[in-house]
């Protein structure tokens, strides 16, 4: 896309943000707050996946990995032994603010999933797939199991989140912002990144490892870096999640959140950082996973809606495989060649589609 | 005629490889398609046996085959030994004849042919559990063409057949092709970079140039044709 | 650690044997499709379930058990062969994440419609096995473990005499090694790859009414076994049919063995374990047991 039709369609969308507050009411207002909340786990996604070519079907466990350590971090010992759970001595007394929680939370998250990425590099497609539906598989159990932490099976409630300083916002808004604002952030850092050294770094591997490696990029280093970054962002999107749902248990996070993640990345579009916004919209809306995600546990056949789901799905794959971004692309190429013929400079298009 | 090919074009997703190709095999002939690297002489055998988007006219035994499924047309008596011999590398040799005689119903087929094949390749009778990636370069290029042989094709086509190969073993399976040509009449169409030991077998060829038919001929017409000689013979 | 007895360490492992066995007919379905289809099909345990619903509702029908069986298998061969030819044929050249997709729609779909036909509550499915112990020097095994072990295990020993015996066993085999060349060979590749789907799906079917009887038939019955199925199947080598059942076998009984005896794992963490177990051999040899090693060409 050229950039003003980008540039265009950003300050669109920033100001649809702005003003839906305005009109919508609070349940609304909390969905597009999980907008924001999956486009951040999205975004992650998309640079494991679309840029970097490796395969996740664990994020959602990244995700339930950064909703722990921000509980963990905004209860402190204290709060968690309110709730009955049993933490260990070593935690702080007394919980952090919120603010300071999540982007620590993100920390932990992505330092952990660069550690997964380092024995991750032996393995590749299928097997890479396996281990990381193994993740998702087994964050539940585990968590259920050390429940002197995670406060077990029945779960970890935590104080409803207040807008800090003292603004005059209401909780919803101020929440919705905080997403937004530091979903705003985030693409800012996944746009830098993907379109500078390290992007390109990416993208070579994915394109042929061998041919990235004889040019010299250590893909080694590189693969390892996306997992860092994506668990990340998976981390921060996990612990916004908990903020909103002020409540976290085992099953908050089920394989089938990982797998809708990466159903909704391709949908949206992998390879297109925007994309996401498109696979968010799809994951909130979408009836199959749009009310109260704590309920929804590991049974998908409650809703006959799921069958629906998945032939749109189906359907996608066979109709367009670039996703949504991908059509979209399609509809703006014309337009693009419009205005290049219009104006006389020689535009670098493709050759054929 | 056996084969011919009129005006057939082929091509590799946007990439036009053959132009219009016109050639033509008799029975019981030996035909060599020369040409150099890219000239289009593998895509001219995939245009027959259908293994490439091909348009044009391709006629077997007079009938037409350019919208038929390569397995149709192997099944009507055309063997396509491929670049790099297209074997089961992870099966053995025995199961590599048995997939040769899958064509015309394996069982029957290979008993009835076992010997035959045995005869020209008695080597192959004592090795025939030896799974067929562990064959060395000329014994899998032997196992190809027995292979081939298996299902009684009427037209045989190789793709290279000597490339990677020892001269000798190059000249003992061109001996191998010429004495099925006597003996059964099989008739071969050869795709092959070593025009030298191609000219020797077949007795007409056809000289390919970026996806066309350049010369054409008897192979001592050829042989003393001057840009033919220094451009593929050498001399 | 409770006293350690060795009739109940060989009873644990003959009930291992027999959920891996059915981990096994599962992961042999998984290789299969990989092998000649190069996709992993996610959906498999659905199909599966959805296909002993389909013989829970011909016995409910009246259908005695082994009719109900043979027609099921019947079946789910049909249903194999249906959804090769009409979801997975028209993607087939696409990436990898693409065809994941793929599988994956088909899992959500297959999953949401057996609820959605015959309600999320467990159903009740005979076994056509008596609900005995047999004493075999002082170890108990029960009728139900043995007779699970033999179907499946047999059901096995069919599919590789098909493969190694037959004609249209060898050309699939063929198919799996080199498709090009085998087109050559006067194979049609693609009623090869559908029969591909067709039978795994019949090994499903297997493994899923095997599963039933203790498993409770419910939608989501196979969504544990799947998982090691998986696990097997990546265990003994994707592309490797022995290293599914030989995986298959092996993660059964240890994973029974490891929920005994290790106070760590417990009930709770076996699957957990299990994969962690599995991560490991993968980590030190990639290729799985007896896969193949694959060497990145420059």
């Amino acid at each position: 896309m050229t950039a003003a039709v980008k540039g265009v369609l950003l300050a669109a969308a920033v100001a649809l943000i702005i003003l839906i507050p305005q009109r919508a009411g609070e349940f609304r207002l909390s969905q597009f707050t999980y907008v924001a909340i999956y486009f951040i786990a999205l975004l992650g996604l998309n640079i494991l996946v679309g840029y970097n070519g490796q395969i996740s079907l664990g994020h959602g466990a990244f995700m339930g990995i950064g909703a722990y350590a921000a509980m963990i971090f905004i209860l402190g010992r204290e709060g968690l032994t309110a709730t009955g759970a049993n933490p260990p001595g070593w935690l702080l007394e007394h919980g952090m603010r919120p603010i300071f929680a999540i982007p620590l939370a993100g920390l932990v998250t992505g330092v952990i999933g660069y550690l997964f990425g380092l024995p991750a590099l032996r393995l590749a497609g299928v097997s890479l797939a396996l281990a990381t539906f193994a993740v998702a598989v087994s964050l539940p159990l585990i968590a259920k199991h050390y429940d002197s932490v995670t406060g077990g099976g029945g779960g970890v409630s935590l104080p409803l989140p207040t807008t800090p300083f003292g603004w005059d916002i209401s909780t919803p808004h101020w929440l919705y912002y905080e997403a937004w604002a530091t979903a705003g952030i985030l693409f800012l850092v996944a746009w830098l990144l993907v379109r500078g050294r390290v992007g390109r770094a990416w993208r070579s591997i994915r394109d042929g490892e061998v041919a990235a490696v004889s040019s010299g990029v250590s893909s080694a280093a590189y693969k390892t870096l996306a997992f860092g970054v994506s668990s990340a962002f998976a981390g921060v999107a996990g612990a916004l999640f908990v903020i909103q749902v002020s409540y976290i248990n085992p099953d908050t996070f089920p394989l089938t959140l990982s797998i809708l993640l990466l159903v909704s990345a391709v949908l949206g579009g992998l390879g297109s950082l925007l994309g996401g916004i498109f696979g968010a919209l799809l994951l909130v809306f979408l009836p199959i996973y749009s009310q109260d995600p704590p309920v929804l546990h590991f049974s998908f056949s409650k809703q006959a809606p799921s069958v629906v789901f998945g032939v749109f799905l189906i359907l996608m794959v066979l109709v367009a495989p670039g996703g949504v971004a991908g059509l979209l692309r399609q509809v703006v190429q014309p337009i693009k060649i419009g205005l290049a013929r219009r104006g006389s400079r020689p535009s670098r298009l493709a050759k054929e589609e | 005629m056996l084969l011919e090919l009129r005006d057939v074009q082929a091509r590799y997703g946007p990439i036009r490889a053959l132009h219009g190709v016109t050639l033509a095999v008799e029975e019981g002939e030996i035909v060599a398609l020369l040409g150099a690297n890219g000239a289009g002489k593998t895509t001219t055998l995939r245009a027959v046996s259908g293994t490439v988007r091909r348009s044009g006219e391709v006629l077997f035994q007079g009938k037409p085959i350019v919208r038929r499924s390569p397995e149709a047309i192997v099944r009507g008596g055309i063997a396509h030994v491929p670049e790099g011999r297209g074997l089961f590398s992870e099966l053995s040799v025995w199961e590599n004849l048995r997939m040769g005689a899958y064509v015309r119903g394996e069982r029957r087929t290979l008993k009835a042919e076992g010997s035959r094949i045995f005869g020209y390749f008695p080597w192959l009778e004592r090795r025939r559990n030896q799974q067929a990636g562990t064959l060395s370069g000329g014994e899998q290029q032997m196992l190809a063409l027995a292979r081939a042989l298996v299902g009684r094709p009427r037209l045989l086509m190789l793709d290279e057949p000597s490339l990677g190969l020892a001269p000798t073993i190059v000249r003992e399976l061109f001996q191998i092709v010429k004495e099925l040509n006597e003996k059964d009449g099989l008739t071969v169409l050869v795709v092959e970079q070593n025009a030298n030991i191609a000219l020797q077998a077949a007795s007409r060829a056809y000289v390919l140039e970026v996806g066309k038919v350049a010369i054409s001929g008897q192979s001592d017409e050829l042989r003393r044709h001057e840009g033919i000689r220094k451009s593929y013979l050498g001399y | 650690m409770t006293a350690f007895l060795w009739s109940e360490f060989f009873q644990q492992i003959t009930s291992g044997l027999a959920i891996g066995s059915i981990f096994a007919s599962l992961a042999l379905a998984l290789v299969l499709i990989y092998r000649t289809t190069d996709v992993i099909n996610f959906a498999q345990g659905e199909m599966a379930t959805f296909t002993t619903y389909i013989a829970w509702s011909l016995m409910n029908h009246g259908l005695s058990y082994w009719p109900a069986f043979v027609l099921t298998l019947l079946i789910a061969f049909g249903g194999g062969v249906g959804i090769e030819r009409v979801l997975i044929r028209p993607v087939e050249h696409r990436p990898e994440i693409v065809m994941i997709i793929m599988t994956i729609g088909l899992f959500i779909v297959i999953n949401g419609l057996t609820g959605w036909l015959w309600g999320a509550d467990p159903k009740a499915v005979d076994s056509p096995f008596p609900n005995k112990t047999i004493d075999v020097a002082g170890v108990a095994i029960s009728t139900q473990d043995i007779g699970t072990f033999c179907v499946c295990i047999a059901s096995v020993i069919v599919l590789w005499a098909f493969f190694r015996f037959t004609s249209l066993g060898l050309a699939m085999r063929s198919v799996a090694v080199n498709s090009a060349a085998s087109r050559l060979m006067g194979v049609r590749v693609g009623w090869m790859l559908a029969l591909g789907w067709g039978l795994a799906a019949v090994l499903g079917a297997i493994a899923g009414l095997m599963a039933a009887p203790t498993a409770f038939l419910d939608p989501n019955m196979m969504l544990v076994i799947i998982v090691y199925a998986f696990a097997a199947a990546v265990l003994g080598g994707i592309d490797s049919p022995i290293g599914a059942v030989v995986g298959g076998l092996t993660l059964g009984v240890t994973v029974n063995l490891l929920g005994r005896y290790v106070d760590l794992v417990g009930e709770e963490l076996k699957l957990p374990t299990a994969l962690a177990v599995l991560l490991l051999v993968l980590v030190i040899r990639p290729q799985g047991l007896f896969g193949r090693v694959i060497v990145r060409r420059v």
